[in-house]
């Protein structure tokens, strides 16, 4: 029960990216997005080396392009916002099928629009390559503070449990039928919800009294990782250089 | 391995008033097994929190193997006593169930080696090599169950304090964990409506009700007493009349 959520950006596969140390592909995929942000949108050539260089990676970590175009769909909302703006820009126009749009406007349009799609390309890779646990280990490994490295972690765990409950809720009130179509009818939503964070509430305190009886005082115990070895280290040096050069000469050629 | 417990007039209620224990007396020896029965709301589970400092009484007082449960002792305390929580899910909160049971030992200080090994032998004695490095939400009941008692057994305590252990389980996952609290000698207090498990795991039981200790003998002989029973809304399944 429950094994979907945070599983569902998982694929499972044995590749050697999937292999790879959690906090060398962290570290990998910062230098990647941090590059893609950088660069400036009038170098057109150097978001092509980018999403080659991505190509590449997904195909080394058995990621099908398909996975990676559908959970794209979830940038969707800035990318339609994104295309507004050559209508809404002002300044010099140019035509376009007919219509007048704003130069200015479409590049800014292409600056979101490659910047989010290549951004979430590098999250969609890490995510399907590293176990969500793995990832927090990781960000512990990375010397995040600690306090953040709890609150994932629990976010985390009883997410599932949080959303199990949610939905033992509602196959009871369907139960009893329950079939809201209008709105007046919402009422036992929003009480089943303040009666979601009391269960919740008390969920927590009795996770704190199990904690504190195996002796927690307030800081919770290092997670396991393994050693890192130079040769990932060596990987990761060499996607960061590939991708920071790129945006170093994309700046100076600009 | 094992450590008498003594209970004396212990009081407690509740932030609302609600007084839920009124003068518990008990006393257990060292690697004795007692079941603690009684109907909901007797002060069972709240006489549990007692035991290591979760709750502080009111009233009285409580000694685990000669060290009194005050702030001071804490730590030792806790590391003595193994509360397994009713729900299993409360008790797992770590990634995986390697990082969970070797949380109470990383909160003593131990790391490294004598870590992973206090760690697999704890795994070894409930069976759990095989989900060791599951997330928790990826277990069975049963597995739960077992995870949650190698979390204690971790920290090498020397009473172990069990509400509710065969709640949700099937009869194979209880059969399971009958023959694992069998082989443990640490001192048991098991807390339970299943009087079956209590009449074979434990010679002696103690009834609860209205935050005091009412009856306390030989299990067997408790459960004989019907009147007894239908008193403290206790009753044996059906077909059990003759124990």
């Amino acid at each position: 029960m429950g094994a979907g959520h945070t599983h569902a950006l998982y694929v499972h596969e044995h590749s050697a990216v999937h292999r790879m140390a959690p906090p060398a592909k962290l570290v990998a995929a910062l230098g990647m997005v941090v590059s893609i942000a950088v660069t400036p949108r009038e170098a057109v050539w150097a978001f092509g080396i980018y999403a080659f260089a991505i190509g590449v990676i997904a195909v080394f970590s058995r990621i099908r392009l398909r996975f990676i175009a559908v959970r794209l769909l979830a940038v969707a909302p800035f990318v339609l916002f994104a295309l507004f703006i050559p209508f809404i820009a002002t300044g010099e126009t140019i035509e376009v099928i007919g219509i007048d749009v704003s130069v200015a406007g479409l590049w800014g349009a292409w600056n979101v629009l490659i910047k989010a799609v290549l951004g979430a390309s590098v999250s969609i890779l890490l995510t399907a390559t590293t176990e969500i646990a793995d990832i927090i280990r990781g960000l512990g490994v990375l010397r995040v503070p600690a306090i953040f490295i709890s609150i994932a972690t629990f976010m985390i765990r009883y997410l599932e449990l949080v959303s199990d409950e949610l939905s033992r809720m509602r196959i009871a009130m369907t139960a009893r039928g329950y079939d809201p179509k209008w709105i007046s009818q919402t009422r036992p939503i929003a009480s089943s919800a303040g009666a979601l964070f009391v269960r919740s509430y008390e969920r927590g305190e009795r996770i704190h009294s199990a904690m504190v009886s195996r002796g927690f005082t307030g800081e919770m115990p290092a997670l396991q990782h393994r050693i890192i070895a130079p040769s990932e280290w060596m990987a990761v040096l060499v996607v960061i250089v590939g991708f920071a050069g790129t945006a170093s000469t994309a700046l100076v050629l600009t | 391995m094992s450590a008498s417990v003594h209970i004396h007039g212990v009081e407690f209620a509740y932030p609302d008033g609600k007084k839920a224990l009124n003068g518990v007396d008990l006393e257990i020896g060292p690697g004795e097994r007692v079941a603690v029965l009684g109907p909901n709301g007797a002060g069972k589970t709240t006489l549990a929190l007692h035991l290591n400092g979760i709750l502080e009484p009111s009233g009285g007082s409580i000694t685990v193997g000669g060290l009194p449960v005050v702030e001071t002792n804490y730590a030792e305390i806790r590391r003595m006593v193994g509360l397994v929580f009713q729900d299993p899910n409360d008790q797992l909160f770590m990634p995986s169930v390697r990082e969970d049971v070797g949380f109470g030992p990383a909160n003593l200080g131990i790391s490294g080696e004598e870590l992973a090994k206090r760690v697999d032998t704890a795994l070894d004695i409930v069976g759990g090599g095989e989900f060791a490095d599951r997330p928790p939400h990826h277990l069975s009941g049963g597995e739960k169950r077992r995870a949650a008692l190698a979390t204690v057994l971790s920290m090498t305590p020397d009473v172990l304090v069990f509400d509710e252990p065969s709640s949700g389980l099937d009869p194979a996952g209880r059969r399971d964990l009958i023959e694992t609290l069998a082989g443990l000698p640490m001192t048991q207090l098991i807390i339970t409506h299943d009087l079956p498990l209590a009449l074979e795991l434990c010679d002696r039981s103690v009834i609860m009700n209205q935050g005091r200790v009412v009856a306390d003998d030989a299990t067997r002989g408790l459960l004989r007493n019907d009147d007894l029973l239908a008193a403290n809304s206790l009753e044996l399944p059906y077909g059990f009349d003759h124990v």
